[in-house]
């Protein structure tokens, strides 16, 4: 039996799920939820994830939600299969990296942006990914937020005018689970 | 001693991190950094952590910032050490603990922190504590609460039936909240209260809680 996520393709957490199973190669059923009818806040839905929010995923009679929390538990489970994406170091990035940027990026503060992408940019000139010379669930968790800052956000340039952290996403947005993630999303 | 702690006794963040030492019944040294002075902003600082923040964690050649992830990594390099904080030999609890501390991460934390701030720091700053701000957050932070009343009632913990780290990173801040009238938030739902009362009373951080007190020396 296959996962399932539920969440539409084109939300940014979501798409971390999918990217990472993707890159474990784990099957998975995208259950679409409609944000805009604000279908996550349905009753049906809050005994799903009691804070009315995707992605959740079922793995049989497993219930998980917060994406991070479900992209470790499968680079955990899978931890020989597919892309090495975990190890001692790489969770701390993980964490590290994350709450310092989402929720910069969703509310568009550009100062602080540019400064944490300042910070990003040293770090990258230390190592090729975030964790170290590795692609990991750090770099993976990025990409989402990533995208649609360059693409719907238009900030793409803030990525660009800085040399590191450009190559960095020329880099991971080549991935084949990238690519073919953008796909299902129908971008 | 490997475990080098940069920090101060009195912030939450780093009361954290001494919390899950204690669970663990680790060696460490405290390096006190004076924030009061600005020292976590200044250039020898930043290179240890470029966010200019508590703690920062040295362990022989490696320097953690963000006190999850230090938690998490010294629950995990010392899981057969003292308390098992992240259940490392069951995949399923383990996934548990990791939903619960984004939870507390992304959902407690951003409605607690504001209120904490403006009751403990705003007078150190000369300012009165901003109602407006407190009780939009107290809104917020009901709602969360109602759903973790929900949650403790038919578990003892938030992960499970076990005490883990999504309880522990919860305990710093909520320390200071019951000092102030938000505490109703917590005392009016039983279950809450009920987990409260048992998670803050662990020896572990009882040890710290002398130490944690917002007064300008």
């Amino acid at each position: 039996m296959a996962v399932k996520v539920y969440g539409p393709a084109t939300a940014v957490c979501p798409q971390r799920v999918m990217v990472c199973l993707l890159e474990k190669g784990v099957e998975f059923d995208l259950v679409h939820v409609d944000l805009d009818s604000g279908e996550q806040k349905l009753p049906e839905f809050l005994l799903k994830q009691p804070f009315g929010q995707v992605p959740v995923v079922e793995d049989g009679d497993f219930r998980l939600y917060e994406s991070r929390a479900i992209i470790r538990y499968y680079a955990a489970k899978y931890e020989d299969r597919g892309t090495k994406s975990t190890g001692l170091h790489t969770r701390r990035e993980s964490s590290e990296s994350g709450s310092k940027v989402t929720p910069t990026w969703s509310k568009l503060s550009r100062r602080k942006l540019e400064k944490v992408l300042d910070v990003y940019e040293k770090r990258l000139s230390r190592s090729k990914y975030l964790a170290g010379e590795s692609f990991t669930l750090a770099d993976l968790s990025h990409m989402p937020a990533t995208r649609y800052l360059i693409s719907e956000a238009g900030l793409g340039h803030l990525v660009k005018d800085r040399k590191k952290l450009n190559a960095w996403w020329e880099d991971i947005s080549s991935r084949p689970s990238w690519k073919k993630m953008i796909d299902l999303a129908g971008f | 001693m490997a475990l080098k702690l940069y920090g101060a006794a009195m912030s939450t963040c780093t009361c954290r991190v001494l919390t899950c030492f204690h669970e663990k019944s680790l060696d460490f040294e405290l390096v006190p950094v004076d924030l009061y002075a600005g020292e976590q902003k200044q250039p020898p600082f930043l290179a240890k952590n470029p966010f200019g923040q508590i703690p920062v964690l040295e362990d022989d050649d490696i320097t953690l910032f963000e006190s999850r992830a230090i938690t998490s990594y010294v629950a995990e390099k010392f899981k057969g050490t003292g308390y098992d904080l992240i259940r490392h030999e069951n995949l399923k609890e383990a996934a548990m603990v990791k939903v619960w501390t984004e939870v507390e991460s992304h959902r407690y934390n951003p409605a607690i922190v504001p209120i904490v701030f403006q009751f403990l720091v705003a007078p150190l700053q000369g300012n009165s504590p901003d109602q407006t701000i407190i009780d939009a957050n107290l809104e917020k932070l009901a709602k969360v609460l109602d759903i973790y009343e929900a949650r403790l009632s038919s578990t003892k913990y938030l992960a499970g039936d076990f005490y883990s780290l999504a309880d522990l990173h919860h305990l710093p801040y909520t320390y200071y909240l019951m000092k102030t009238p938000a505490a109703s938030v917590v005392n009016e739902r039983p279950h809450v209260k009920a987990w409260w009362e048992d998670i803050s009373s662990r020896p572990a951080f009882k040890k710290l809680t002398e130490g944690m007190n917002y007064v300008r020396k």
